[in-house]
């Protein structure tokens, strides 16, 4: 199986045990992706693993849009400025770049 | 697309068996396709939303939080079973707070869950397309 700095990742990337997550994994994912960190991912990488943690899903693109909307404002919770920090879908590589599973429904 | 009226009926505990967490996925997979969802807890299934589960002790995933999630959703009828709970010595206080934010109504947070008798969940059932047993 693939290791992503020693930890155990599926054929899609995603983590396998949750618990493995750090930042230096985060940040290598991101690096293998071409993706430059900065804190506006980190912003919606820490709310991804907040919401993990309070509700043990990974929320739907339509539910972060709407969550993110709410604490960091509509200029930010849109799917227009998600997915230009995450091109392959906040959804999809947000939340394998924040240790979370594939978010239920998400093809 | 047309919207259905989806019910998913709940009539096991929360643990030892797998129906609880996979109605759970259906239901928020059902959600994506933004269909006129409700669940129902009945018998057993009333444990599904009691306040205060621990799992620690089987190490099993605590997805009872995951119904507070249901709000932002948009599943907000939750219907539960006046006699199943009271069968049980249960009450609706002994059930999670679950709540959800009221678009028309300048985002109030409104209770999502509400108690009603067998007679009452009949009716409401006969009013869906659809209805899925777990």
């Amino acid at each position: 199986m693939a290791q992503i700095c020693g930890a155990e990742v599926d054929e899609e990337g995603f983590l396998v045990d949750l618990k493995d997550w750090n930042e230096d994994i985060c940040k290598q994912m991101a690096q293998d992706d071409d993706v430059d960190l900065t804190d506006e991912h980190w912003d919606v990488i820490n709310f991804l693993r907040e919401y993990f943690e309070e509700y043990q899903i990974a929320p739907a693109v339509r539910v972060l849009t709407k969550a993110i909307a709410k604490r960091m404002g509509k200029d930010k919770g849109n799917s227009k400025y998600l997915y230009s920090l995450f091109p392959y879908g906040p959804g999809k590589q947000g939340c394998r770049f924040a240790g979370l599973p594939k978010p239920t429904g998400c093809i | 697309m047309a919207t259905k009226k989806f019910m998913y009926l709940n009539r096991r505990s929360s643990f030892g068996t797998v129906y609880a967490i996979e109605s759970l996925e259906v239901v928020l997979i059902a959600a994506a396709f933004e269909q006129d969802v409700s669940l129902a807890f009945m018998d057993d299934g009333v444990y599904q939303i009691v306040e205060g589960q621990e799992t620690d002790g089987i190490g099993m995933k605590n997805f009872s939080k995951t119904f507070h999630a249901l709000g932002d959703y948009d599943i907000n009828k939750l219907y539960v079973s006046k006699e199943s709970l009271e069968e049980r010595g249960l009450s609706e206080s002994d059930l999670m707070p679950l709540v959800y934010e009221d678009e028309d109504d300048d985002w109030e947070e409104k209770p999502s869950v509400k108690v009603v008798t067998n007679d009452e969940l009949k009716a409401i059932m006969s009013e869906q397309d659809v209805c899925l047993s777990f």
